[in-house]
């Protein structure tokens, strides 16, 4: 079954942008999905209209087979959505931020209570508890936003950006976490800008950019298409012009960095060996960027330059 | 899903909130409004001698009660929802799946209860001037509900239409204010000649303030059933149109 499935779906904006092109998506049940695109290509309009806070202009939405017009309750308690940007009241104290959520999905309060416990400890909040929230730093913001989406143990959960600006000890705990909350069940859908994160982390993964799906598979099969490395070699000597080697692209990055693509089906032995026929010795080598990165640049290039044509 | 959870929780978070913030909410009130009786009531009211058959504080207690009960039942909602609006957490409500009328219960009910307490705090401040009586408690009782909730659900229907914190003030002052106090809280209408007496007429809080005088001193200018007609007809109307506005998302969806 879908955790999710849009069809056709399409926002245009009261001034009139066109935020949304007709977007399809599946998403299956426990699913560990990455959302991706650039800024303002569309995501958190989709993720809107998905939890019922910006209408859609067209197009329909089901989750876990609920229809969110037909069935719009239903859908609701499946999803559990952590905004991009901060929406809880600052003037509130963390657990009553909590416990009101539950409230408002009609937990009782005895379960609330339990829940924000177990929450708040799963987010190394519990010593907060009794703070108002104004008072916390951006990354325990964020995090009580996703204990809150947590309170009704939804079975969707949709993180538009959860990571931004946390810190790297705080978002390594946040990954193994998410990646606790996918094991035990729940369908995470993620948007993040750090690809490395979302390689790491997701299954699956849909691009959009300027409001259309441009890809849509499995991460394997998506990063197996990137075909060409990207290396950078530090050289034990200076040269003065970037050596010529047939079918591998080579730019003088310093004095002592080649900056170097290579097609898997070139090798890494041929590419030394011809190094060292010109008499360059290489000490080192490091990966230039993030495999998914370069794909996805490429893909948003190819989509821009189709466009300006 | 269990409606009276959500409901309970808006309602409760409501209270605290003006509650938690007593020195702003419920502190003026009792100042401005001990300042009416002394200076109306008592230093220039004495020289005035009797209206409807009452000393003149005693005529006027009922209408400065009524008076902030309006006032504060809508500055109270106008202020919560719009907050909530600007500070976004509206859309906390708006995934959950709280139905609407759950969302306009819950605010409107903190209005009502802030307008009660804040009309029972005047009530014991008047008594400090005046001998409080209640002719007939029922009466007393039931319009102040309905005009707290009127005025509640008028508050809410400005914040949902509200794009800054100026439009949250311009109805209270421009046109609320002038029409509490063009409401006979200080006068009777006999005292207005002819033409103004038609217009004051046309203002339906003279129709609270007098079915609330009623039930407290038993003296009034108009029919109390009329003004039950009138204030019930609106509370209707408004309360429809509250729900119409939330179900477009007028104001709180893109
Ligand atoms: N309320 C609005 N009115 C008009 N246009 C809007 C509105 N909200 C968003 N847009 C436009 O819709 C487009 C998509 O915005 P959206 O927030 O969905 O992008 P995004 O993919 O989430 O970007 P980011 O990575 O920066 O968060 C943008 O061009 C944005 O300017
Ligand atoms: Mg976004």
């Amino acid at each position: 079954m879908n955790a999710l499935s849009l069809r056709n779906l399409r926002k245009t904006y009261s001034n009139g942008f066109e935020a949304l092109k007709g977007i399809d998506l599946d998403v299956e049940a426990g699913d560990f999905f990455a959302l991706l695109g650039p800024n303002g290509a569309g995501k958190s309009t989709a993720i809107g209209i998905i939890c019922s806070l910006v209408n859609a202009s067209s197009g329909t939405v089901t989750v876990f087979g609920h229809d969110l017009r037909r069935e719009r309750d239903k859908a609701k308690n499946c999803i559990g959505v952590v905004p991009q940007e901060i929406n809880f009241n600052q003037f509130e104290t963390v657990s009553s931020i909590l416990l009101n959520q539950a409230g408002y999905y009609g937990v009782p309060r005895k379960l609330a209570l339990q829940r924000s416990e177990k929450c708040l400890t799963q987010m190394e909040l519990w010593d907060m508890r009794n703070t108002v929230s104004r008072r916390l730093s951006g990354g325990m913001k964020r995090r009580v936003m996703i204990a809150r989406a947590m309170m009704h143990e939804p079975k969707l959960l949709i993180l538009d950006e959860p990571t931004a600006g946390v810190d790297i000890e705080i978002r390594r705990s946040m990954w193994k976490l998410m990646r606790e909350v996918n094991g035990q069940g729940t369908t995470i859908i993620l948007t993040t800008h750090y690809l490395e994160e979302a390689e790491s982390l997701c299954r699956n993964i849909a691009i959009i950019d300027q409001g259309r799906i441009v890809e849509h598979s499995d991460m394997k099969s998506l990063l197996a298409r990137l075909n060409i490395d990207h290396f950078l070699l530090d050289l034990a000597d200076p040269v003065a012009a970037a050596p010529v080697i047939e079918g591998v692209h080579i730019e003088r990055a310093s004095d002592r960095v080649l900056d170097v693509s290579v097609p898997k089906t070139f090798g890494l032995n041929q590419l030394f060996s011809r190094l060292s026929e010109q008499g360059i010795k290489v000490i080192s080598l490091r990966n230039k960027s993030n495999r998914l990165e370069q794909l996805f640049l490429d893909l948003i290039d190819a989509k821009a330059s189709g466009a300006a044509r | 899903m269990n409606s009276g959870i959500a409901f309970r929780t808006i309602a409760v978070k409501e209270i605290h909130r003006f509650f938690r913030i007593w020195p702003q909410t419920l502190l003026p009130p009792a100042i401005t409004t001990a300042l009416y009786f002394l200076i109306f009531g008592k230093l220039i009211g004495g020289r005035i001698g009797s209206v409807g058959g009452a000393s003149y504080i005693d005529y006027i207690v009922p209408g400065i009660i009524l008076m902030s009960v309006i006032s504060h039942s809508y500055s109270n909602v106008v202020s919560s929802f719009y907050s909530t609006k600007f500070q976004r957490h509206i859309e906390e409500l708006l995934v959950a799946p709280v139905p609407n009328w759950v969302i306009l219960g819950g605010y409107v009910t903190g209005g009502i209860v802030r307008g009660l307490a804040v009309g029972g705090v005047v009530a014991l401040i008047s008594l400090i001037f005046a001998p409080v009586s209640v002719h007939h408690a029922g009466i007393c009782l039931s319009i102040v509900l309905l005009t707290a909730t009127l005025f509640s659900l008028a508050g809410f229907i400005n914040a949902v239409f509200a794009e800054s914190f100026d439009d949250i003030s311009i109805i209270p002052n421009f046109i609320l204010t002038p029409l509490s106090y063009l409401g006979g809280v200080f006068f009777s209408v006999d005292m207005l000649s002819g033409h103004w007496q038609t217009i004051a007429m046309g203002n339906p809080i003279l129709y609270m303030v007098n079915a609330f005088r009623y039930g407290m001193i038993g003296a009034t200018d108009i029919d109390v059933a009329l003004a039950f007609g009138i204030t019930g007809g609106f509370v209707i109307l408004l309360t429809l149109f509250s729900l119409y506005l939330l179900h477009k998302g007028v104001g709180i969806k893109n």
